[in-house]
């Protein structure tokens, strides 16, 4: 038995059947474009884009990631091929992991289509791409993980999408992407790092700004840390609900 | 790693006191049961009976709530991974990808058994010439009739030539053609010994496939034993069906009356059923029907199946079940 065949032929499908399909690039493209413009018309001055750059992007990854995840997993589970995947002689970490690779390089994908764009239009010198580059796959991978334990605790497909937003729009608030963590009253600021975004978005402030607040090494830290215990839990989840 | 024996006589599948509780309702209650390497091995039961949660438990798609399951000796109740390469699955409903054409769902599966890209695309392409799917072979399952989408969740259940083949009602729902095609592949799979468990509510194709039956009952098996040795148990049982002509109205009483050590049932307008514990004689009836005008034109004994088995092992009536069955209710 190889596991990897396995692993990759999964990888290999949902990226054929979910990801890239042409439509789904909206997530890259829409909520850039929307955000831009909302803070073009609120502002009185020109916009920069440079300090807008890291919201976009972290939305797009978070909206992105969560979204596609928990449809195409509730979705299989509704529809029993999911079954077909865990009747397979492949461990279920190994499986999950092949379930969420798609999502993750579809995440990392999209947060770049806002920087192409903006590359048009501001100057970029100066960013610290592997810092952007860490940026983005940490917050890729823990919001696909959160996807997946969206997934995990929900059965139909409409309630993926609104137990998403229960957690989506409070961290895009919360995260410091557009208000500064500093303003917020003390409740909503302890609340504010208790979410993966924060630390996503202040490595992405610290790439493209140079204006982060934490040293990225506890960045780093803290994200792997809430991957791994999204990862596990939703593993935990999995064998608790779907195998009963 | 599990490996299979290649010997008739190893116990390929072993169910010790297999319990399965939903909150309140016990869906399979202390089943002990073995399937020999190489037999084919009926599992029948009503509807909600516990028949696909038995599969379920075996297959790892439940956790048992007690009991122990053994495949060729080794204990994997609690880790049905490590026999899950042993075992293909075809689940009594299409479990397959819709958006993948027929071939790139049976390459799918391969690959999820580690076959490598040469392998499996040659074993797809046998396997839909099998089925006579291969002009299907480049359409999505998503437009597939029926029967097709059934032949094809066979295909994916075999494509990577399991020893043992779990098979939960192949052929509920299909045409009479896809049917045949369905229990013929099941013979020939039979006779290179792959050993399947097979539920089914076809009680004529268990009788013609299986070696030995199991029937389960609100999650309690009920008998467990060879074809022969079941319908021996209800031989002492005679059957005489009548053909007649001329009859308008219902004789089942006045025969009932007359013949009081038999019960009498009226199949249709024109067959009269008679069972008894006695031999029958047929000319005290015959003369008793003549002489209300009523001809009999063929008498015929009818031979103990396994449907009288069945009806008389659970009391459920076959056409209730089926009926209910293709109304679209599932079993556990």
């Amino acid at each position: 038995m190889k596991p990897w065949i396995a692993y990759w032929s999964i990888l290999r499908k949902d990226m054929r059947t979910y990801y890239l399909k042409p439509p789904n690039v909206s997530w890259g493209i829409i909520f850039p474009l929307a955000w831009t413009l909302m803070f073009f018309i609120k502002s009185d001055s020109a916009v920069d884009v440079r300090s807008l750059l890291p919201g976009v992007m972290a939305l797009s990854i978070l909206f992105g990631t969560t979204s596609m995840l928990a449809v195409t997993v509730t979705f299989e589970k509704k529809g029993r091929s999911f079954d077909r995947l865990l009747l397979a002689p492949i461990p279920l970490e190994l499986l999950m992991l092949a379930k969420t690779s798609g999502a993750v390089f579809f995440g990392t994908l999209n947060a770049f289509v806002p920087v192409v764009m903006a590359a048009f239009v501001v100057d970029l010198g100066g960013v610290i791409w592997w810092q952007v580059v860490v940026a983005v796959v940490l917050i890729a991978v823990s919001s696909t993980f959160l996807g997946l334990f969206i997934a995990v605790a929900v059965s139909e497909v409409f309630e993926a999408q609104t137990f998403s937003n229960f957690f989506r729009f409070p961290m895009v608030f919360l995260c410091g992407l557009f208000f500064p963590v500093e303003v917020l009253p003390l409740p909503l600021r302890t609340l504010s790092h208790a979410i993966p975004l924060t630390y996503g978005a202040d490595m992405l402030h610290g790439g493209v700004n140079h204006a982060a607040r934490m040293p990225i090494v506890l960045s780093v830290a803290v994200l792997l840390g809430f991957c791994a215990a999204l990862f596990l839990v939703s593993l935990r989840n999995i064998r608790q609900k779907w195998i009963t | 790693m599990i490996t299979k024996m290649n010997d008739p006589g190893t116990v390929a599948i072993e169910a010790c006191g297999l319990t399965k509780r939903f909150a309140d309702v016990l869906a399979v209650d202390r089943v002990d049961f073995d399937v020999r390497e190489g037999e084919v091995f009926g599992f029948l039961g009503p509807n909600g009976a516990g028949k696909t949660t038995t599969i379920n438990m075996l297959t790892g798609l439940a956790r048992p709530t007690a009991g122990t399951i053994r495949y060729f000796g080794r204990d994997v109740t609690q880790n049905r991974k490590k026999a899950q390469h042993l075992m293909g699955v075809v689940p009594d409903e299409s479990n397959l990808y819709p958006e993948l054409t027929g071939h790139e769902n049976l390459c799918f599966c391969a690959s999820l058994y580690g076959m490598r890209k040469r392998e499996r695309e040659d074993r797809a392409r046998r396997l839909l010439d099998l089925f006579d799917l291969a002009d299907a072979a480049g359409r999505k399952f998503a437009v597939y009739s029926k029967g097709m989408k059934r032949k094809l969740v066979i295909a994916a259940g075999i494509i990577h030539n399991p020893p043992i083949l779990f098979l939960d009602e192949p052929t509920t729902g299909i045409d009479v053609p896809s049917a045949r095609q369905i229990r013929q592949m099941l013979a020939d799979l039979k006779s290179q010994g792959t050993t399947i468990f097979l539920t089914t509510h076809y009680i004529e194709e268990a009788e013609r496939l299986c070696e030995r039956i199991a029937f389960i009952v609100d999650g309690k098996l009920v008998k467990l034993d060879t074809l022969n040795n079941l319908v021996r148990d209800i031989q002492n049982q005679h059957v005489v069906e009548f053909t007649l002509s001329g009859c308008d109205t219902d004789l089942t009483g006045p025969l009932q009356n007359a013949f009081s050590d038999g019960t009498f049932e009226r199949i249709s307008d024109t067959v009269l059923r008679m069972r008894t514990d006695q031999p029958v004689h047929l000319a005290p009836l015959v003369r008793f029907l003549e002489d209300r005008s009523v001809d009999v034109t063929e008498a015929r004994i009818i031979r103990p199946s396994l449907e009288d088995v069945f009806v008389a092992v659970t009391g459920i009536e076959l056409e209730r079940m089926r009926s209910e069955k293709d109304k679209g209710g599932r079993g556990r």
